[in-house]
């Protein structure tokens, strides 16, 4: 076995710990508790106050790790702004020991979190609490604990990050993820590429095949236990579907003559919706996991591709030239000719349903740029977030608010990276990767 | 290097590494080894040969471009397969896989599919032409395989092509 696998099912394993979760006190009602809306308009990040959290017994390096975890995870997002240690007038000395608000309130800061870590054995408990500062409460539902394996402690942090993301913002976090992709080396004309997995914030990174033929695209299914993807390995593009915990593998629909691409799972994880082109033209069709059943969903001479179900699986979103030019169109699951729903000026492509119904993201091209963007499903409003040589292939995070995608430089040296952006355009950055990196893919929020 | 001298020794690189896998580019292709060095070129045969590969690649002309989003093959390419068909059809003992392939001007799903389109489109040219359907294939590679690296359209016109690549065999 080799080893990127090995390191695959380790961290893997890590993933199926369960974490068990119980309440830390009793929520208490409030009147004016801190909020962050998140929409268009200028925000000023909120400040927050994350002392290192309290080891508890064994925690040692853990305690430090956790705490600062969650403050990267809330300042990542940009609606944050953590309030360094240097400016604390009071310590957090333990868990239960009351706490100065007036000290944390001198400090500007309208969210304290403290915490504990524990750890026996290769068990390891976090605690925390989230408080109001200006009324010295514990925000509604932000006193939890988790348990689990040491294995798995980032993944601990990230749910007291998604916790307190969540009440203050009133949206679901999206921090407790993963995210498959295309690791890329070598030169523009040679490139090799395999596909890797990792937390949502570049860590515990793991290869899922070796770089021996070209994949393309991975998409996770709705419980995150498999992935599709398209595969050279037969020596031609095939869609193949991966499970993520044993690494088997099966090309999915093989017609001789025909190649299959651009899968992406329904919302209930029965059906893939692909691409198949036969005789020069693309077409779209949807599988059956179970039975192997095909349905052709698109009969038309233009190349029709890139589908993507509405969450509740009642329509698909596609691309197709049909009109002379790439536009994005929605039609009923059941297939047929479609809506058009894009209009404005340029070359669209890569749609794809937020997991929250209310947009649809793609990729913009026009006069030499490209663009990520998002549109109500109706194709109004449309909000182009980024600007560059090359972006595309958007993918949502699990709560709808921010998207990943690739952007690669021009040129002899022209090299992918990861970067992603909130939906108003906000909070662009890169993505930490081992190296050159496309076509991201986000879970859901891991359970 | 020239292309004609590159084709060469990717096409050498298909002959020698047998042709189970059609796609040239994987690990026992140049894409995977990262080089040809060691690559015997005479498997293409005497250029100044006409049943060669090599004069097949140099003299008859292995591939056709295509204009931005277009899969209609232009007057000079009729020329090329006209030429190619006329080949194939004298030197029986050959099979041949039609890549597609897109500048990186595009999505990679689109390109993929536009890939798929130009080498349908050499495929139906040639079959037109006279040549058996069950010698050619297809097979697309979008924009994943650039043989010319610049971002602009002195490079995005080599790259966006179909090329016919032989190989010994009567059918594929």
């Amino acid at each position: 076995m080799r080893s990127p696998v090995r390191s695959a099912i380790r961290t893997l394993l890590a993933l199926a710990l369960g974490v068990s979760l119980t309440g830390v006190a009793p929520a208490l009602a409030q009147n004016a508790p801190p909020r962050i809306v998140i929409g268009p308009g200028v925000i000023e990040p909120m400040p927050i106050a994350v002392p290192t959290f309290i080891d508890e017994g064994g925690a040692g390096e853990y305690a430090r790790e956790v705490s600062r975890v969650v403050t990267s995870d809330l300042e990542g997002t940009g609606f944050f702004r953590n309030i360094g240690e240097e400016a604390y007038i009071s310590r957090i000395t333990g868990f239960d020991a009351p706490v100065a608000f007036e000290d944390w309130k001198a400090i500007n800061a309208q969210v304290l979190v403290t915490g504990a870590v524990s750890v026996s054995g290769d068990r390891i408990t976090v605690k925390f609490r989230a408080y109001d500062v200006f009324n010295g409460q514990v925000l509604e539902g932000a006193a939890l604990q988790f348990a689990g394996t040491t294995q798995g402690w980032r993944r601990m942090a990230h749910k007291v990050s998604d916790v307190i993301y969540s009440k203050i913002t009133g949206e679901s976090g999206y921090f407790d993820s993963r995210v498959v992709f295309v690791s890329e080396s070598g030169p523009k004309d040679q490139r090799l590429k395999r596909l890797a997995v990792m937390d949502y914030d570049g860590a515990n990174l793991a290869y899922l095949t070796d770089s021996g033929s070209i994949v393309l695209a991975p998409r996770f299914s709705p419980n995150g236990d498999s992935v599709l993807y398209t595969s050279y390995e037969s020596g031609f593009p095939r869609i193949t579907l991966m499970n993520v915990g044993s690494l088997e593998r099966r090309t999915l629909d093989e017609q001789a003559g025909t190649m299959t691409f651009a899968p992406r799972f329904s919302p209930d994880g029965t059906t893939v919706v692909f691409s198949l082109e036969r005789g020069g033209n693309t077409d779209i069709y949807a599988l059956d996991i179970g039975s192997g059943g095909l349905n052709q969903l698109t009969n038309a001479p233009s190349i029709e591709t890139a589908p993507s179900f509405s969450p509740d699986g009642s329509q698909i979103v596609f691309e197709s030239d049909r009109s002379g030019s790439s536009q994005i169109y929605v039609m009923a699951a059941s297939g047929g000719e479609g809506t058009r729903i894009s209009g404005g000026a340029g070359r669209y492509g890569t749609p794809v349903w937020s997991p929250r119904g209310d947009y649809i993201a793609f990729t913009k091209q026009n006069q030499g740029r490209f663009h990520i963007g998002v549109m109500r499903t109706d194709g109004s409003e449309e909000r182009l977030l980024t600007a560059s040589f090359l972006d595309e292939g958007p993918t949502w995070a699990p709560n709808g608010r921010v998207l990943m995608f690739t952007r690669e430089t021009s040129g002899v040296g022209g090299q992918a990276t990861l970067w992603s952006v909130d939906i108003t355009g906000r909070n662009l950055k890169q993505i930490p990767t081992d190296g050159p990196a496309s076509d991201p893919a986000w879970s859901p929020l891991l359970p | 290097m020239t292309l004609a001298v590159k084709s060469l020794l990717v096409v050498a690189a298909l002959a020698l590494g047998g042709c189970n896998n059609p796609d040239r580019y994987g690990t026992g292709g140049p894409g995977g080894s990262g080089g040809t060095g060691g690559i015997d070129t005479t498997g293409l045969g005497d250029p100044s040969n006409p049943s060669s590969i090599a004069y097949f690649n140099q003299t008859v002309g292995d591939r056709v471009l295509f204009a931005v989003d277009q899969s209609t093959i232009s007057p000079e390419g009729r020329a090329v397969l006209t030429a190619q068909a006329r080949w194939l059809m004298t030197n029986t003992g050959y099979a041949a896989i039609i890549e597609g392939h897109a500048d990186e001007q595009g999505t990679r799903e689109y390109n993929l599919a536009l890939g798929a389109r130009r080498a349908a489109a050499v495929q139906n040219f040639l079959i037109s032409q006279g040549v058996p359907a069950n010698r050619l294939r297809t097979i697309s590679y979008g924009k994943e395989r650039p043989i010319e690296l610049c971002s602009t359209e002195e490079c995005y016109s080599k790259n966006r092509r179909a090329v016919t690549v032989l190989s010994v065999g009567a059918g594929v």
